[in-house]
C-alpha cells in the first residue's frame, strides 16, 4: 500500500488553556474519501485547519504528500495549498463577484491561461456541478445548496490532489444534500483526488465514504469502514449512528448537583 | 488602589501592543503592495468606491463650508474695513486646515466605515480564510488595494473640497454681498503661497489619507467575526480616524506654520 496522502501522528492542539485535540493519529489514503465525525465542537474543523496549515499543532506531526505542514515557510505552504481545495461550511463565495468569476478566481490568480481557456475550464467545472446555467448570477441570488455547489466548482478549479470539506451537508434540504454527497464521491473519483469530509451527518456519510473516524474529546474513539460502523457494538458509535440523546456523550453539560442548584441558585 | 494601577498598567500595555500590531500590519501591507500596482484594476476599483463615490458628500460639504466662511469672514473683516481680504481668509482657512481636516473626517465616515464593513463581513463569511486557503494572500488581494485606494483618493478629495469651498466663499462674498471681484482673487493670489500653504495642506491630507485608510483596513481585518464585532469595528474606525486626524493635524500644524 502506498504512503497515505495525509498523515496525522499524535497531533495535539489547544486554544490557550483549552485542549481541543489530545493526541490524534489518522491517515487519509490516496484516492479515498474519509469522513471525520464527532459531535459539534469536538475539534473536527480544527483538524482541517491543521492539514491546511492555517493552524499549527502544539505537538505531533501533520504531513501532507510527505511534507511536514508545520515546517513549511509561507511560499512552500502556498505552493502546497494550490494542490488542496477546501469547501467551507457555507461556501464562502466572494460576494462581489459573479458565479463565473468566483470559479475563475483561482485560475486567474495562479495561472496565465488565456481568457478563452479560462472560460472553457470554468464552464466545465460549473457543468460538473450542474450549474453552467447559473454562471452569470451573483452569490446573493443562489440558494444554499447552489452556493455550496458553486463553491465546490471553485474548490476543484485547479484539480487539487486533496479535497477538504467542512460540514458540507449542514443546512441543506434532502435533495441538495444527496446531490452534494454524490458530487463529493464522483468528483473525488474523477479527479483521482483524496477527500476528507468533516461532518456529523452520519447517514449521508455512510453511503459515500470509504472510511470513518469518530472523534470525541480530542481523541479518535472509533474507526472503520461504513459496514464496520453500521455493525459496531461500540456504545459511542451506536449512540451516534442511532442518534440517541444520551449515552457515552452525555445530554447534560457538566454541572453540579441538580437539587443544590435549584435550592441554592445557579452558582 | 493597587487595582486601579494594575488596570492602568494593563491598558497601557494593551495600547502599546495594539500599536505594535498596527505597525506590523502596515509593514505587511507595504510588503504585499506589489499587486495593487501591477494589477492596477484592483486599486482602480477601490479608488472608484472610496473616491468617486465620496465626491457628492465632499463637494456639497465643501460648498457649504465655503458659504459659511464667506458670511462669517465678511462679517468680521468689514468691521476693520478689510472686506477685500475675504478671498485670502477663505482660501487660507481652506487649504491649510478645513480642506484636509473636514474632508478627512467626512472621508473616514463615508469611505473608511464602508471599507471596514466590507472587510469585516468578508471575515465573517470566511471569504478571507477561503482566499488564504486558495493560496491567495488576503492582504495582497483585499487589504492593500483598499488601502491604496484610500491613500490616493484622500488628497484629491481634500483639494476638491477646498476648491469648492473657495467657490462657495466667492459666491457669498462677491455675487451675493458684493465684495469687489478683482480684489477677492488678487488678494488671494497674493497671499496664498504655493509651497507654504497649498503644499503643506496637500501633505496634511496625504497623511490623513494614510491614517484613515490604515485604520479602516486594520479594524476590518482585526474585527471579531460576528455581527456585533463588525458593528464595533465600524464605530472604532470612525472614532479612531477622527481622533487621529485631529491629533495629527495639531502636530503637523505646529511644525508647518510657526510664523
Amino acid at each position: 500500500m502506498s504512503e497515505p496522502l495525509v498523515r496525522l501522528e499524535n497531533v495535539r492542539f489547544a486554544y490557550g488553556e483549552r485542549a481541543i485535540l489530545r493526541g490524534i493519529s489518522l491517515s487519509i489514503p490516496r484516492g479515498k474519501v474519509v469522513a471525520i465525525m464527532g459531535g459539534s465542537g469536538c475539534g473536527k474543523t480544527t483538524l482541517l485547519r491543521l492539514i491546511g496549515g492555517q493552524e499549527r499543532a502544539v505537538g505531533g506531526r501533520v504531513t501532507v504528500d510527505g511534507q511536514d505542514v508545520a515546517g513549511l515557510g509561507r511560499d512552500a505552504l502556498y505552493a502546497l495549498r494550490r494542490r488542496m481545495g477546501m469547501l467551507f461550511q457555507f461556501g464562502a463565495l466572494f460576494t462581489d463577484m459573479s458565479v463565473f468569476d468566483n470559479v475563475a478566481f483561482p485560475l486567474r490568480e495562479h495561472t496565465d491561461l488565456p481568457a478563452e481557456l479560462i472560460n472553457d475550464l470554468v464552464m466545465m467545472k460549473l457543468h460538473a456541478v450542474g450549474l453552467r446555467g447559473a454562471a452569470k448570477l451573483m452569490p446573493g441570488e443562489l440558494s444554499g445548496g447552489m452556493a455550496r455547489r458553486v463553491a465546490l466548482a471553485r474548490t476543484i478549479a485547479l484539480d487539487p490532489m486533496l479535497l477538504m470539506y467542512d460540514e458540507p451537508f449542514t443546512g441543506l434540504d434532502p435533495i441538495s444534500l444527496g446531490v452534494i454527497g454524490q458530487l463529493i464521491r464522483r468528483l473525488n473519483d474523477a479527479l483521482g483526488a483524496s477527500s476528507v469530509i468533516v461532518t456529523h451527518d452520519i447517514q449521508e456519510s455512510l453511503q459515500i465514504v470509504d472510511y470513518i473516524y469518530f472523534i470525541s474529546e480530542g481523541r479518535v474513539v472509533a474507526e472503520g469502514t461504513p459496514d464496520e460502523i453500521r455493525n459496531s457494538a461500540d456504545p459511542f458509535v451506536s449512540q451516534f449512528v442511532h442518534a440517541q440523546a444520551d449515552g457515552p456523550v452525555p445530554f447534560h453539560y457538566p454541572a453540579g448537583d441538580y437539587a443544590t442548584a435549584l435550592v441554592g441558585g445557579a452558582g | 488602589m493597587a487595582d486601579v494601577f494594575r488596570k492602568m498598567g494593563s491598558m497601557a500595555i494593551n495600547g502599546i501592543w495594539q500599536l505594535g500590531f498596527i505597525a506590523r500590519f502596515f509593514w505587511l501591507i507595504l510588503v504585499y503592495s506589489g499587486q495593487s500596482f501591477t494589477r492596477i484594476h484592483l486599486t482602480l476599483r477601490e479608488l472608484y468606491f472610496s473616491g468617486v463615490m465620496s465626491l457628492l458628500i465632499i463637494l456639497v460639504s465643501g460648498l457649504f463650508v465655503g458659504l459659511v466662511l464667506g458670511l462669517q469672514g465678511y462679517e468680521t473683516l468689514q468691521r476693520y474695513g478689510a472686506s477685500d481680504s475675504l478671498g485670502t481668509l477663505v482660501a487660507l482657512s481652506l487649504v491649510r486646515e478645513l480642506g484636509p481636516v473636514v474632508a478627512g473626517l467626512l472621508f473616514a465616515s463615508r469611505a473608511g466605515s464602508a471599507v471596514t464593513a466590507e472587510i469585516g463581513l468578508m471575515k465573517v463569511t470566511e471569504q478571507l480564510k477561503a482566499m488564504d486557503m486558495m493560496a491567495v494572500s488576503p492582504i495582497a488581494r483585499v487589504v492593500a488595494p483598499r488601502f491604496w485606494g484610500g491613500v490616493i483618493s484622500m488628497p484629491l478629495l481634500a483639494a476638491l473640497f477646498s476648491a469648492m469651498g473657495v467657490f462657495g466663499g466667492w459666491l457669498i462674498g462677491v455675487v451675493v454681498i458684493g465684495v469687489d471681484d478683482g480684489a477677492f482673487w488678487a488678494q488671494m493670489q497674493d497671499a496664498v503661497d504655493f509651497r507654504y500653504d497649498v503644499l503643506n495642506g496637500v501633505i496634511k491630507s496625504g497623511v490623513f489619507g494614510v491614517a484613515v485608510a490604515l485604520i479602516a483596513v486594520f479594524e476590518g481585518y482585526d474585527c471579531v467575526p460576528t455581527a456585533e464585532g463588525v458593528s464595533r469595528a465600524i464605530t472604532r474606525t470612525v472614532v479612531s480616524s477622527a481622533l487621529a486626524i485631529l491629533a495629527l493635524d495639531f502636530v503637523m500644524t505646529s511644525f508647518m506654520f510657526r510664523g
